[in-house]
């Protein structure tokens, strides 16, 4: 990125933190007391249970997950109804576009409006698993950079989809059919290997499960199923595919 | 400031311009005059460069849009046909903000955004959010945000349009002093007054092709007469084209609409009284000077606004 | 349409009690949009698939790692203990997504109900046809989920007849207080809040692992919270485990039913007829 690229993204990025500061009470709920809660009612509610999996309790098993997934699904949502709007009903993208920023520097101040989002709540999530005692490695503090990884890896796509779209109602499709068997079937809560064979290659491609298996590997000292640089890799592939297409998206939606 | 020949913008299977020839002169406040649909907005767009011209030459302050789009982009300041303010920011952040885009530092930015509010009357307003603003108020804030980088050309597209009459006479005072100040403007509108109040020079379009060119004076001079006289009879809905008839030779022209019959002359009474001579009774007369809206009717035989 | 506008119409004189046929009217409209196109038919339809999914990833999935649990002195696998709280909780969601979320769209952007009141139907029979299209709503998602659970041997055939009618009653006893909530509401900002709450309760409710587990007060504070109620009566009907406890759990859903029901209206008056 040369000087040009970086001051343009930087003030696109201003413009989305300006707006955060009056929204964040009410994102708090959503990207920092509803994992906890998660944790409490499946970690420990229903770890008891459980007892443990491949030799590690129950809640330091889901915790890695539970962080994960939180990024994916913040990622996910806040490059949905935000973008198509910016687009769409607040036209703000145009505005931009009426201004030396171009539409990379809109992508990429949105990307990295969203890893200050996602960091903030990991780091304050992690902080608090710190107390329940399922943090048990200082691997752990390589858990932000999977997260951010996965942000880009998630929002990037999403957001070529949202630029795409023209009526709001795809993403209520989006996250039932997306975002929820994302969630809930990419190794956060039971590992992959109970999911049927047919299923268990949807697993293998979705982001989150990648960064679920980088993560639970960080917070537990131990090695992932594949090696570290498969699920980087993997990561990788969707983040810049993803970043490559929405610059496309971002662009034909701007012009004409 | 501007240059074009022969422009041409087709989407598919549509031409929206179809080669224009325009040139803009610094300090000038030049006019697209048209009815919705003429073209007016796709220039605009291919000057703002935001649209590719399909075809035809285009230079703006002496560069190519399409090649230097951002640091053409960085001397214009576009004040688009809807508000795209930021509706949960405040009057002053969406200044401020916008600012930043410019590569202004945050002190220069604040600096600007409290002269210019001042400069549309806004800065009472300026800790509010935009939403609860009147239409017009935010209009000035679009324009107050459009001069933020202290622009070479402001570009306006149809300004007043929607706005009541008390907020557009305000705007267009605004816009006077702007012109003032020597910074060109360009502005696309429909409606005839606000080309005449504003505009030195202005094209008139129609489907996407110039059709007449030159100050509204000088437009109003050669393709109308000084004076129209506007008839209305008790019966003319179905008649108005048999009352024309029998005035035919009255004045310079006389054109029958559906809800009136214009009768074109340099000396109205005297046009008027030879009406009544011919044992014409209108039901109503009025004598007026004429306008671009004459001049319209005239070069496509339709009226602007329908 | 238009023959319900004109019966509602040449009502107008006499302004009688609570009218079916306005009621009627308030209802096919919802129906009408249905007809709008397919977005709003996939996502209604759609809807289900949420709980079930839940039902799938922890029920199933996490239930292979649980093994059997013992609640009621009945030992069953896990994913029989949460089947029924994923149904309590599927009636919740369908009968609250409508009254809320689509009805403060239509109180406070799209003003349907100015248009609606400029006839003779009345609030009240707003908020009736409002809650009988979210309880059909609602009853929707149960009926296709308890025959899943059918399906998965989750519930015998009797269990799910005798859950049937207390899904309704918990569609029913969301949708009123749904109804209260939109009334209440001041923006968008506030359904963070209500998702929030209604998150809380789902995860809480007895749903996943049984009260009983939790300290006392937190197991107080859970049974004063409506989705308990709805869990614990949908979950001992499909299990067939009778017993006066029942009785308690129905009647705070119907409390619930007749004091949602009452404030909804008295707000919906003050707000469209002021």
């Amino acid at each position: 990125m040369t000087a040009g690229t970086v001051r343009p993204s930087i003030a696109v990025l201003e413009r989305q933190l300006t707006l955060y500061r009056r929204l964040w009470r009410a994102s708090v709920f959503s990207s920092f007391v509803l994992p906890v809660l998660f944790v409490i009612s499946i970690g420990i509610g229903v770890g008891g249970y459980v007892g443990s999996v491949k030799g590690v309790d129950y809640l330091s098993w889901i915790v890695p997950g539970v962080v994960a997934s939180t990024a994916f699904q913040m990622a996910l949502g806040e490059s949905t109804y935000p973008v198509l709007g910016d687009f769409k009903w607040s036209r703000a993208f145009h505005a931009m576009r009426a201004t030396p920023v171009q539409p990379n520097h809109i992508l990429t101040g949105h990307l990295l409006y969203l890893l200050f989002r996602v960091t903030t709540a990991v780091l304050a999530f992690l902080l608090v698993v710190l107390f329940f005692g399922a943090l048990r490695s200082p691997w752990a503090v390589t858990v932000p950079l999977v997260c951010a990884l996965l942000t880009v890896a998630t929002a990037a796509p999403v957001s070529a989809f949202a630029a795409s779209i023209d009526s709001d109602s795809h993403f209520t499709l989006l996250f039932r059919f997306v975002m929820i068997p994302a969630s809930l079937f990419s190794g956060v809560f039971f590992p992959i290997e109970q999911l049927p064979g047919l299923i268990r290659p949807v697993a293998y491609v979705s982001p989150l499960w990648h960064a679920v298996e980088l993560c639970r590997s960080a917070t537990l000292g131990t090695a992932p199923p594949w090696p570290v640089a498969a699920h980087v890799g993997c990561l990788l592939v969707w983040a810049v595919a993803g970043t490559l297409l929405a610059a496309r998206r971002f662009r034909r939606r701007l012009e004409d | 400031m501007i240059f074009a020949r022969g422009l041409v913008k087709r989407f598919g299977d549509f031409t929206a311009v179809n080669g224009i020839d325009v040139e803009v002169a610094p300090g000038e406040a030049f006019g697209f005059l048209g009815p919705n649909g003429a073209g007016k907005s796709s220039t605009m767009r291919m000057i703002s460069c935001v649209s590719a011209p399909t075809s035809g030459e285009l230079r703006i302050l002496g560069m190519d849009p399409v090649r230097d789009g951002t640091r053409i982009r960085a001397r214009l300041g576009v004040c688009p046909q809807l508000d795209n303010l930021d509706p949960d920011l405040t009057v002053r952040e969406n200044l401020t903000t916008y600012a930043r885009y410019f590569g202004l530092s945050r002190v220069e930015g604040r600096r600007r955004a409290d002269e210019l509010l001042d400069f549309v009357q806004l800065s009472d307003r300026a800790g509010s959010m935009v939403e609860p603003l009147s239409g017009g108020m935010k209009r000035r804030l679009t324009i107050a945000r459009s001069m933020i980088n202290e622009p070479d050309i402001v570009l306006l597209d149809e300004p007043t349009t929607g706005l009541d009459p008390q907020a557009r006479h305000l705007l267009w005072e605004r816009l006077f002093r702007l012109k003032q100040r020597g910074t060109t403007l360009v502005l696309t509108t429909h409606y005839m007054d606000e080309a005449e109040q504003l505009c030195d020079r202005l094209v008139v379009m129609d489907g996407g092709k110039i059709v007449a060119e030159g100050s509204p004076r000088s437009l109003i001079e050669t393709y109308s007469t000084a004076e129209v006289v506007e008839l209305r009879f008790p019966d003319g809905l179905d008649l108005n084209a048999d009352y024309a008839a029998k005035m035919s030779g009255i004045g310079e022209r006389v054109d029958p609409l559906p809800d009136r019959v214009l009768l074109y002359a340099d000396d109205g009474d005297a046009a008027l009284t030879e009406v009544h001579q011919r044992g014409l009774t209108p039901s109503s007369v009025l004598i007026r000077r004429s306008t671009l809206e004459d001049v319209f009717l005239h070069l496509t035989g339709r009226t602007l606004v329908d | 349409m238009l023959t319900t506008l004109a019966a509602a119409r040449s009502m107008r004189a006499s302004r009688p009690g609570l009218s079916t046929t306005r009621v009627g009217a308030v209802i096919s409209r919802n129906v009408g949009a249905l007809r709008s196109g397919p977005a709003y038919w996939i996502v209604l339809v759609s809807g289900f698939f949420e709980p079930l999914l839940y039902l799938l990833s922890i029920g199933v999935g996490v239930g292979a790692l649980v093994g059997d649990l013992t609640v009621y002195g009945r030992t069953m696998p896990y994913a029989a203990f949460v089947a029924p709280a994923m149904l309590a909780v599927s009636a919740m969601t369908g009968a609250l997504a409508e009254t809320t979320f689509n009805v403060f769209f239509k109180l406070k952007y799209v003003k349907t109900y100015e248009a609606v009141l400029a006839t003779p139907v009345r609030p009240v029979e707003i908020a009736f046809g409002e809650l009988t299209w979210a309880t059909v709503r609602g009853s929707f998602y149960t009926a296709i989920f308890l025959g899943v659970m059918v399906a998965l041997g989750l519930a015998p055939v009797g269990g799910a007849l005798a859950a049937f009618p207390a899904t309704i009653l918990v569609s029913l006893a969301f949708g009123a207080v749904g109804l209260t909530i939109s009334t209440l509401m001041r923006g968008w900002q506030d359904f963070d809040l209500l998702t929030t709450g209604q998150f809380a309760m789902f995860l809480f409710s007895g749903t996943f692992s049984p009260v009983q587990d939790y300290p006392a007060w937190a197991e107080i504070l859970i049974q004063i919270t409506p989705l308990y109620h709805a869990v614990e009566l949908v979950r001992r009907l499909s299990l067939g485990v009778y017993g006066p406890g029942l009785l308690g759990h129905a009647a705070y859903l119907l409390v619930m039913l007749a004091a949602g029901l009452w404030f909804a209206a008295r707000r919906m008056e003050r707000l469209l007829c002021p």
